[in-house]
């Protein structure tokens, strides 16, 4: 697999692609790892009410005397959990739905078109309230479900329209000519050819989905037990941490989910550099 | 070999396909093998059309296609066929997929015809493919498709037509992208891959070309055949006006257009179908004032018993 181990190595080369992954890197261990080391819960009152950054609890505490810190580690596994879940659902579906219709064309394309209007138009936050009413049940998981599966609409517009101006080109006609099959032809002719652009749409989907469950949490329709970023950000309005000048309460969760969302949109860019042989060279 | 009976196109388009748009009515011919047949008309006259649907890329709307006897559209493994049935495109950028290097176009043969084949044996027979397009696989091989000519690019398509032992060409405008001394190369290939019993349905716009390749014509004027056989007759002897003014359209050496005399300009006024001599066979639209030659109606404006067909081109993204 010479062309595997060619693009990687000019991967590693591309800086922005290199430090963007370090940074979503960084920060997922982070999630991963730091919760571990951390004897108590992250909504245990531990330490001084109030209390500014300091060598014991590196972020401060809360007005009730909350680990900022605690809450952050706990808080960005959370996000990565509802953007990977939900930003996951909605891209596949997205996906699915957005190569299907561009490729086939037709009926199968305006039937989907119209589903994917529909769902498009659809006040996801009502549903969600209901929902949330009927059921009683808030996690994560449930939380990334409904998400994924009320954000997907406009990455399969997205996608059918790029499939749509791909398909018409004469190297779609030659892989036929060479006896390959439909998904064949979409997951190895026109999918690598939008690769970045299908990243691009998975970011902005894992972007969209912790940002919807940060608004999410807001009106209390998060988890009902656990932290997020979100809920860390609600809360530290909820208790007037700007005004009371707790600037380590709101700050911590706000640059998380700006440097998760940014590095990634770096990587994007890189990779764009990396898959797109022109680019490389210049 | 390859056969076609009173095919038609039919593109639907507007809101759930509502409007109909015929690309292409009504056309008969046949190749047959050892033969090279060049389909000759104006853009949008249905010439690229017919190629798509030999090649199955587009659907029959009416009439049949068929190869050694077995209907084209009705085929289980078009795997089979295309094995003996190739096309190669006008345009070589867009044959080539932008993000992968050149050569995968033989790869993809290699993977889906030929899995057994060992890379070393592989890439003799494609470094004998490219040398019998005039191509030196150093130059060419393990590039990106921007990084060569569309010439060279062209010329890889056309090897990677001969990869596979086909018996049949669809050249859509092939020669256009090459210059002078690679277009006899390429055609001279043609015709030796002719002798060797290869046939090929050439469409093109360029008269010249035609003439030099071709055994048979078939002129095509909006989507339907306006006369048809063996070249040297149709393009001796032309019986359709349209086709003598895409002969009398060809630039000759020396000779300017304002210095042509008005006679030549002008052809014969009478219907080359409505005008027959009685006896005349007539199958279809198409009257067969000699043996094996076939001439349509003279059209609107040449003939007082033509209706005005309703016809419009399709757009590109009519095109489905």
């Amino acid at each position: 697999m010479t062309g595997v181990r060619n693009a990687l190595r000019v991967a590693l080369r591309n800086g922005k692609l290199v430090a963007g992954l370090a940074v979503v890197l960084a920060l997922l261990l982070t999630a991963l790892v730091v919760p571990a080391t951390i004897a108590y819960g992250p909504n245990e009152y531990v330490g001084p009410a109030a209390a500014p950054p300091s060598a014991e609890y590196w972020f401060g505490t809360t007005t009730f005397g909350q680990d900022v810190f605690a809450q952050f580690a706990y808080g960005l596994r959370a996000t990565f959990l509802v953007g990977l879940l939900g930003g996951g659902l909605a891209a596949v579906i997205g996906m699915a739905v957005g190569f299907t219709a561009g490729y086939r064309g037709g009926l199968v394309d305006e039937i989907l078109n119209m589903i994917t209007n529909i769902v498009l138009v659809l006040p996801a936050l009502v549903v969600l309230l209901i929902v949330n009413a009927y059921l009683g049940v808030r996690d994560v998981g449930v939380q990334a479900l409904f998400i994924g599966l009320t954000s997907w609409p406009w990455a399969a517009r997205a996608i059918r329209a790029q499939t749509l101006s791909l398909r018409s080109r004469d190297f779609v006609d030659l892989a036929r000519l060479s006896g390959m099959r439909t998904p064949g032809i979409i997951v190895r002719e026109i999918a690598p050819n939008m690769s970045s652009y299908l990243f691009m749409t998975f970011i902005l989907l894992f972007g969209g989905s912790i940002l919807i469950a940060a608004s999410l949490d807001f009106i209390g329709l998060g988890p009902s037990q656990g932290v997020s970023l979100g809920l860390m950000l609600n809360n530290a309005a909820r208790w007037s941490a700007l005004h009371l000048g707790m600037w380590w309460w709101f700050v911590p969760p706000g640059a998380g989910i700006t440097a998760v969302v940014g590095s990634l949109y770096v990587v994007n860019v890189g990779l764009d550099e990396v898959f797109n042989p022109k680019l490389r060279e210049m | 070999m390859l056969r076609l009976d009173g095919v038609s196109k039919i593109y639907r388009a507007g809101p759930f396909g509502g409007r109909e748009l015929r690309a292409v009515s009504g056309v008969g011919f046949e190749v047959n093998a050892g033969e090279v047949v060049s389909l000759i008309g104006e853009s949008g006259s249905g010439k690229s059309t017919i190629g798509r649907m030999v090649l199955r890329l587009a659907s029959v709307t009416e009439g049949t296609i068929t190869f050694d006897g077995e209907d084209v559209s009705a085929i289980r493994s078009p795997k089979a066929y295309y094995r003996q049935v190739q096309g190669v495109f006008q345009d070589p950028f867009s044959g080539f997929n932008p993000i992968f290097a050149a050569d995968r176009v033989f790869e993809m043969i290699r993977r889906e015809y030929f899995p057994r084949v060992s890379r070393a044996a592989w890439r003799e027979r494609v470094e004998s493919a490219l040398a019998g397009v005039r191509l030196d696989p150093g130059q060419v091989l393990g590039r990106y498709p921007h990084q060569l000519s569309g010439g060279q690019l062209q010329r890889m398509l056309i090897a990677r037509a001969l990869l596979l032992d086909i018996r049949l060409l669809v050249a859509d405008e092939i020669i256009s992208m090459l210059d002078a001394s690679t277009r006899v190369d390429v055609l001279n290939l043609l015709a030796d891959l002719r002798s060797r019993g290869l046939g090929v349905l050439f469409v093109t716009h360029d008269l010249s070309l035609g003439t030099y390749v071709s055994d048979r014509t078939v002129v095509l004027r909006r989507g339907r055949i306006a006369e048809m056989g063996p070249t040297e007759r149709v393009f001796g002897d032309p019986l359709h006006p349209y086709t003598r003014t895409l002969l009398d359209s060809v630039p000759r050496l020396h000779v300017k257009w304002a210095e042509r005399r008005d006679e030549e300009r002008a052809g014969r006024t009478v219907c080359p179908f409505h005008d027959r001599a009685p006896g005349t066979p007539v199958r279809g639209d198409l009257a067969e004032p000699e043996k094996d030659h076939h001439v349509a109606c003279a059209g609107p404006g040449a003939c007082p018993a033509a209706e005005e067909p309703e016809f419009r081109q399709p757009s590109a993204k009519e095109r489905v």
